[in-house]
């Protein structure tokens, strides 16, 4: 099962690397990365990833995001891909 | 892979424009329940309520975490209690009303709906023990929700139904008037009914339906009101598109979900309701859309025009979004429940007389209105019948829920919390209609020809 993970926040050293050690430990794997910094500061990206082999269950995948975004001082959250693909494609 | 773009759009969506899901609304069948003891059969009733949407909550939240997306509210609908409940010998059919309101509260929903009978035509014995139970039903009990259709455009308008309506609301507003009447929040007279309309008060899981659906109503004022902000001065070809664009993107949602739940809980998926529900929260109110798209308050000259156009765009971009679209489908216009709505009925420039112009075009009628307290039964059951006459010839629903709010008068208003919101008491016209009202009997079913 696919997952598509936003993080928007204030831009600064070593958010990628949190959000990718935090994934290795969950067991997800990265299908797909898109990032850019909007106007020199906000730090956005998109990842999509692959959860079936998660070593947790999805509740517990989004506390454990979501307190890493906590650490990191950015917003990440994880939503199922099919909401994405059922508003914008036909 | 999504792109970038898309991604943050529906964020947005979600995050500073409301989308959500207004509720996802499991129907389920009560006409095995029927016991000739009135305790026997309402032990039934929660019995089966409960084991059927034992987890329709947790499936609710469930998905809420997995797609990000909010369902506000989880709600039952039943069979119309009249007619689960009419093999019983007794009276007080509010011992029903009261194990309704028990199963909703084990399951954790935050109103269920059917305490209902269907009497367009005539009455039987169980819809007359059932409507004088109206009052106390909605006064001893949290979460059960009422209605009565009284009208359709084949059977006509029971104008008997109609007199006894006006005199129930105001009995309601009576016994709750320590609540301002909000029994009568609870409660929805309708014109041709609609059998698995997922939104309160009116939601009753219909005598066609199947054992259990999963019926949702999707939301999205909001995200209206911004994409309409995109195309200002725009001509009305570019409105109507955009507005159509936009409902298709919010039931795609709304089936995505609708389908996933019923998976989930082993229910059939019954329809997702095509509705704009507006709520009180500022920029989620239909009223500001019709004034995004350019009348300076909402109930001035152009405003039935402007909701005409979107309701039918509404239609047009979430029909094809759904395999199967139901309820009430159409803009929402309650007036408590709109921020926009309040502010033009405070200025007096929503009035009465516009709404009901208004709901020639959309669904669904006079909805979370508050009258003075001293508005008579019959005018009562005059606005009622009105309502219905625009129901039964337009070939449409209406419905009318009122609330006479007992010592209050025009400049006062009513705050009911919520989702259910503050109601500005609005005026009615002082002359009366009693002599009409008492003349009683049905009023013929209408030709559906020579339509002009």
């Amino acid at each position: 099962m696919n997952a598509v993970i936003t993080v928007v926040g204030k831009d600064k050293v070593g958010i990628m690397a949190g959000v990718c050690v935090e994934l290795h430990k969950l067991n997800v794997n990265i299908l797909d990365i898109s990032q850019t910094v909007l106007h020199n500061d906000i730090f956005t990206m998109n990842m999509l990833v692959d959860i079936s082999k998660a070593n947790v269950e999805y509740d517990k995948i989004v506390d454990s995001l979501s307190a890493c975004g906590e650490n990191l001082g950015v917003s990440i959250r994880i939503q199922r891909e099919e909401i994405f693909d059922a508003m914008h494609k036909i | 892979m999504l792109n970038q773009r898309e991604i943050l759009e529906t964020l947005s969506m979600i995050d500073n424009q409301h989308l959500d899901i207004r509720t996802i609304t499991m129907g389920i069948s009560l006409r095995d329940c029927a016991h000739p003891d009135a305790e026997i059969c309402a032990r039934k009733m929660y019995d089966k309520i409960t084991r059927y949407a034992e987890n329709l909550v947790k499936t609710g939240e469930d998905l809420e975490k997995e797609m990000g997306i909010p369902i506000i509210n989880k709600r039952i609908s039943v069979t119309p209690i009249a007619i689960a409940a009419e093999s019983c010998e007794t009276e007080d059919y509010s011992v029903f009303a009261r194990a309704m309101d028990a199963a909703a509260k084990q399951c954790g929903v935050n109103f269920i709906g059917g305490f209902s009978a269907l009497v367009q035509k005539g009455f039987t014995i169980g819809d007359r023990r059932l409507i004088n139970s109206i009052p106390e039903a909605l006064a001893t009990t949290d979460f059960v929700c009422s209605s009565v259709n009284v009208g359709s455009t084949r059977a006509g308008i029971n104008m008997d139904a109609v007199k006894l309506m006006g005199q129930i609301i105001k009995k309601t507003a009576h016994i709750t008037r320590d609540n301002d009447g909000f029994g009568c929040a609870k409660l929805v007279v309708f014109c041709n009914a609609v059998e698995d309309n997922p939104f309160m008060a009116g939601a009753f899981h219909g005598v066609g339906e199947p054992e259990c659906a999963i019926n949702v109503g999707v939301s999205g004022p909001g995200v209206v009101y911004n994409a309409l902000k995109g195309v200002k001065g725009e001509s009305f070809d570019v409105v109507a598109e955009t507005i159509k664009k936009t409902a298709f993107k919010i039931t795609r949602m709304g089936q995505l979900m609708a389908s996933e739940a019923s998976k989930r809980l082993g229910a059939e998926f019954g329809i997702v309701d095509l509705s704009l529900a507006p709520t009180p929260a500022t920029g989620d109110s239909v009223a500001r859309i019709l004034e995004e798209i350019g009348v300076e308050v909402c109930g001035t000259h152009g405003t039935t025009a402007a909701l005409a156009m979107l309701n039918d765009a509404v239609k047009k971009g979430g029909v094809m979004a759904s395999s199967h679209v139901g309820g009430l489908s159409g803009a929402f216009i309650p007036v408590s429940e709109d921020e926009g709505m309040i502010a033009a009925a405070e200025k007096g420039v929503l009035t009465l007389d516009k709404l009901e112009a208004m709901t020639c075009v959309c669904s669904v009628g006079l909805d979370m209105i508050a009258v003075p307290g001293d508005t008579t039964a019959e005018t009562i059951s005059a606005i009622i019948a009105d309502e219905a006459a625009i129901g039964m010839i337009n070939n449409k629903t209406t419905a009318v829920r009122i609330i006479p709010a007992p010592g209050k008068t025009v400049g006062d208003s009513i705050e009911m919390g919520g989702l259910l919101g503050t109601a500005p008491v609005m005026p009615v016209h002082n002359e009366g209609s009693a002599d009409f009202i008492n003349r009683g009997g049905r009023i013929p079913a209408p030709l559906n020809s020579l339509k002009n």
